[in-house]
């Protein structure tokens, strides 16, 4: 697993990268209430504000960590934005995206960097 | 930056884990380990403990300290009995909000309380305003609310007769940490106190309520989704200088005999507002999606319309609600119940409905 400085995770399964955001972001989030998913996925460069989560404080973007296309987002996030902060780096992931070259991936935050990162 | 001023309950807050944020000058714990969400619903079903140190105390004292006061607010004081407590608002020349408060007849003084944010101002507005009546500053006291439907039984366990208490009576009781004085009234839409207490005794008391399994200590954060469901203003969000009480829907507020006949200020544009009506009321929004619609919010009539017809002044998620809560100003063509809006989120326009307040019944103590 890969971590960026915007507190997401990324996981290679098969020929996709699953995308989420830390424990301690949901944490520093406070209670999620409401995730907007993106309507049909497609393109999409790095940075570009893909989600938005607003938890009982603020709303805040999830951004695409790398260039490439959105192929599925979860939708359980819709109705249970909750399991952001009961099991980010498990059920609550965001969306998984096609990248065209995985190496960009190597340049990231592994789990001890960002832990080093966060402070932890 | 000023270093924050810190309430006497700092160290228990921060023994129990609170996050502070910088609230109206001081340090203040916005949530605990529960977190917001938690914490609204514990109150709504148990007790919840907040610390309220940072708002104002004063005792105004003085044979003609109702009659002045009425000089300052829009409220009558001086038919306020002994032993009861109101809502009030001081008003500028034009009808504005300088501050909401609550007042207390206490025999031979009133007592008010005001908001942290507003105090000093409050104050040397009392001061200039108030002829021949004491404005005594309290400091050597802490402030905290105890709300929720098992409040009563938690607090009867320190001082009995307060089962007895009516919503917005004030009483003083001696007790084990001094002289408590404590009134039926809260900002949370529950049944629940607020209770003035020395400073030097306050974390004893603080603790000794939090031993019971029923009570936790509730933070800002649910604060303010829990007086949002219970349709109450923030002032400085919902309340400023520039609204009146009758486009703040706090005409109830007003008693009958004030309404047509007052020498406090703003009068002339008060009655106005209410002989002709507002252009703009405050209302309750219900968003139609589960996107909260926070302050700020501009609303418009129809989805393409360019000019917005309104604002929302405090938004959230309710928790207990389950659904988006706001409440705003909007023309008053747009103030019916029912009325259909659109509120612009992330540059988009979502359907919201002008809805009754509260978003939820509230349960004071008759």
């Amino acid at each position: 697993m890969k971590f960026t400085e915007e507190h997401e995770w990324l996981r290679v399964e098969g020929d996709v990268v699953v995308v989420g955001i830390t424990e301690h972001a949901s944490t520093q989030l406070g209670d999620v209430v409401f995730v907007e998913l993106p309507e049909d996925g497609g393109e999409v460069a790095k940075d570009d504000e893909v989600v938005v989560i607003e938890s009982v404080k603020a709303a805040s973007d999830i951004l695409a960590p790398l260039d490439g296309e959105i192929v599925e987002v979860n939708a359980a996030l819709t109705d249970n934005p909750g399991l952001v902060n009961e099991d980010p780096l498990g059920e609550a992931w965001f969306f998984k995206m096609k990248v065209a070259d995985l190496s960009a991936m190597d340049d990231m935050m592994d789990e001890a960097a960002y832990k080093d990162f966060i402070g932890a | 930056m000023a270093e924050l001023n810190r309430t006497p309950l700092y160290d228990l807050h921060a023994s129990l884990g609170a996050k502070f944020v910088p609230f109206a000058g001081y340090d203040m714990p916005v949530q605990y380990a529960l977190g917001v969400m938690k914490e609204h619903l514990w109150t709504r079903e148990n007790a919840g403990l907040f610390d309220v140190s940072h708002m104002g105390q004063v005792i105004l004292r003085g044979p003609k300290a109702a009659a002045e006061l009425e000089t300052l607010v829009p409220q009558a004081v001086q038919t306020l009995k002994e032993g009861r407590q109101r809502y009030g608002f001081f008003t500028n020349e034009d009808g504005g909000i300088l501050d909401d408060l609550m007042f207390a007849n206490r025999g031979d003084h009133l007592f008010v309380v005001v908001n942290a944010a507003c105090k000093e101002a409050d104050i040397a507005h009392m001061r200039a305003g108030l002829e021949t009546t004491s404005v005594e500053v309290i400091t050597d006291r802490a402030l905290m609310a105890l709300q929720g439907p098992k409040a009563e039984a938690a607090l009867a366990r320190l001082v009995p007769n307060v089962v007895d208490m009516a919503f917005m009576d004030v009483e003083t009781h001696a007790s084990d940490f001094g002289e408590l004085w404590i009134s039926r009234s809260g900002y949370t839409g529950e049944d629940g106190f607020e209770i003035s207490v020395p400073a030097n005794s306050a974390e004893a008391l603080a603790k000794c309520l939090l031993e019971d399994e029923t009570v936790e200590a509730i933070g800002l954060g649910a604060r303010d989704s829990l007086r949002l469901e219970a349709g109450l203003c923030l002032y400085g969000s919902d309340l400023d200088e520039t609204t009146t009480p009758v486009e703040a829907n706090l005409v109830w507020a007003i008693q009958k005999a004030r309404r047509e006949a007052g020498d406090y200020p703003g009068f002339a544009r008060i009655r106005h507002h209410l002989t002709d009506g507002p252009a703009r009321l405050r209302v309750g929004l219900r968003p139609e999606g589960r996107a909260p619609m926070r302050a700020g919010t501009p609303l418009y009539a129809e989805e393409e319309a360019s000019q917005p017809v309104g604002e929302v002044t405090s938004g959230a998620y309710g928790p207990s609600t389950e659904c988006a809560i706001s409440m705003g100003y909007v023309g008053t063509a747009h103030a019916a119940l029912g009325t259909p809006l659109w509120g612009e989120v992330r540059g988009k326009r979502l359907p919201v409905t002008v809805c009754e307040l509260p978003f939820r019944p509230s349960s004071y103590k008759k």
